[in-house]
């Protein structure tokens, strides 16, 4: 059985905000997955697909309209920190330093805890992403890539059984989006967390994931065909241009979401895609 | 650069001020005789401003006691207006129910003026002095129950979500949450009710003729002494601009993000 399982889930919200029953617009439709423990997988969908929507009905922040999702076997109930979350545009509280963030959540997930420890579990994921420095700063003072890494301390800091991020770089400049992509590949490589990883770059897909599924555009998006990356971890940049197995992963990943384009009449971004 | 910043910040108010004083000037030698020249008043106003802590007699002090007494009786108006204001405010934001059943309410009594307050707080505490602060608190009450409110109510979702995610209980959602994200909100509730509250405190001393900058002015127009109209006046515009000034400092201290 999959650790982590969604089962003909589908959602509509509401256009007018009135019944249900009025002009609902399907976001996602009869989606299914099934995920394993340990198992990194990205889900790979042009903006507005439906992205976020799936990830905020994993962690539990909406309710799917039919379906169910099972961690473990058990339906998820609500919103909990055993499926953590790295939000797309960091939601740390502007109030509190970047210690006081991350142990808000060392905290909750572990209240019986001495405080003296909770202090020294705070500042490992603060140094796990490096940012020992900048503990005592609050996130106005730091840069983004930074504030993503705090983002990503509180997130592991949950313990989650599965860490969901929510395209946590698409903010970042392309630098900064590299070095991050590869620390959380280290980070992944030592604590090997189930991770559910939403992002609309196939590379990022590519470099991070075990496993690929693409989101066809909405409305109505659904879930194409699993696609396997098979390079092994912790895969760096640089080396993965000469991986035989990374060529595939894209030219499977952009052939899929090519297919999901047409008769859709909107290919432009997908030719830019496949031209490299 | 800095001389351009002297001229912007130092020398244009002083030119307002100036202008001001000339058309004072012209109105008062003109059509307006009875009111005081800029001269005149300081002549007349001069031992209350150089001497502004004598006492002689209980309505013939220094304009720095009736200040002082003013200030006194503001603060603890504006103090009741705070602690009852800010628990409301925070009811009315965080509940449904709670804001529908007293908005309307609260709607209602906003708009009510200090002169239809004062006689109802005489009628109620029979002293002037509860009567005054129960008028400052109720009228310099509402800007914080209503930014409260707003504050609480514009608290982005992202920040609640992660309260959600961390399964944090309502007192800590409270605590590590709302309350701090709501902050800069209250504390612009904070600095319009004390400009509230300062602009009461003239209608209630009037009214209860008690001892201040406003129980002054009103005693001075009954003696026919206009100049000390004017004085009162423009220590009431002084005060206001710094008590203004002093809750924008804390205002900012509080802004976050």
């Amino acid at each position: 059985m999959a650790f982590l399982e969604i089962r003909a889930v589908s959602k509509s919200f509401n256009l007018n905000g009135k019944s249900r029953s009025g002009s609902a617009l399907p976001v996602l439709r009869d989606i299914n997955l099934a995920i394993n423990e340990r198992e990194f997988v990205c889900i790979v969908g042009r903006s507005g697909a439906g992205k976020t929507t799936l990830i905020s009905l994993i962690a539990g922040l909406i309710e799917a309209d039919q379906g169910e999702i099972l961690l473990e076997g058990k339906p998820i109930q609500g919103p909990g920190p055993e499926r953590g979350i790295v939000f797309q545009n960091y939601s740390l509280l502007p109030w509190m330093t970047v210690f006081e963030n991350v142990y808000l959540a060392v905290d909750a997930v572990a209240s019986d805890l001495a405080a003296k420890e909770k202090r020294q579990r705070t500042e490992h994921y603060i140094k796990l992403v490096n940012l020992g420095d900048a503990a005592r700063k609050r996130p106005r003072e730091l840069s983004g890539g930074m504030r993503q890494r705090v983002a990503v301390a509180r997130g592991l800091a949950m313990d989650p059984k599965v860490l969901l991020m929510d395209e946590p770089f698409s903010a970042l400049d392309a630098l900064t989006r590299g070095t991050l992509q590869e620390e959380l590949a280290r980070i992944w490589t030592e604590s090997k967390k189930t991770v559910v990883m939403i992002t609309n770059d196939i590379d990022e897909a590519i470099l991070l994931a075990d496993t690929i599924y693409t989101l066809t555009a909405s409305p109505g998006a659904t879930l194409g065909p699993a696609v396997r990356v098979e390079a092994p971890h912790p895969r760096s940049r640089s080396q993965l241009s000469r991986e035989p197995g990374y060529q595939r992963a894209r030219r499977e990943t952009v052939g899929i979401l090519v297919a999901g384009q047409n008769g859709r009449g909107t290919r432009s971004a997908v030719a830019q895609a496949v031209a490299p | 650069m800095t001389r351009r910043i002297d001229f912007a910040t130092m020398v244009l108010p002083l030119l307002g001020i100036g202008v001001m004083l000339l058309i004072w000037t012209m109105l008062s030698t003109t059509v307006a005789r009875d009111l005081p020249s800029p001269m005149k008043t300081w002549e007349e106003s001069k031992q209350y401003i150089l001497n502004p802590f004598f006492k002689d007699g209980e309505m013939n002090q220094g304009i720095g006691r009736f200040a002082f007494l003013s200030l006194v009786r503001v603060a603890k108006g504006f103090l009741l207006a705070i602690v009852i204001g800010t628990p409301l405010g925070f009811l009315l934001g965080l509940s449904v129910f709670f804001y529908r059943t007293f908005d309307p309410v609260i709607q209602i009594l906003r708009p009510i003026s200090p002169l239809a307050w004062l006689p109802l707080g005489l009628v109620i505490f029979r002293q002037s002095e509860p009567a005054a602060i129960f008028t400052i608190a109720i009228c310099a009450m509402w800007p914080t129950v209503i930014n409260t409110a707003v504050g609480v109510r514009s608290i982005s979702p992202e920040y609640l979500n992660v309260g959600r995610v961390l399964k944090l209980s309502r007192m800590k959602t409270l605590r590590r949450i709302i309350i701090p994200g709501s902050l800069p909100y209250v504390f612009t509730g904070y600095r319009l009710s004390l400009g509230l509250a300062w602009l009461v405190i003239v209608a209630s001393e009037m009214l209860t003729g008690a001892p201040g900058v406003g129980g002054f002015l009103w005693q001075e127009y009954n003696s026919l002494v206009y100049s000390h109209i004017l004085l009162s006046i423009i220590t009431i515009g002084l005060i206001g601009f710094s008590l203004d000034r002093l809750m924008g400092v804390v205002e900012r201290r509080f802004k976050t993000a």
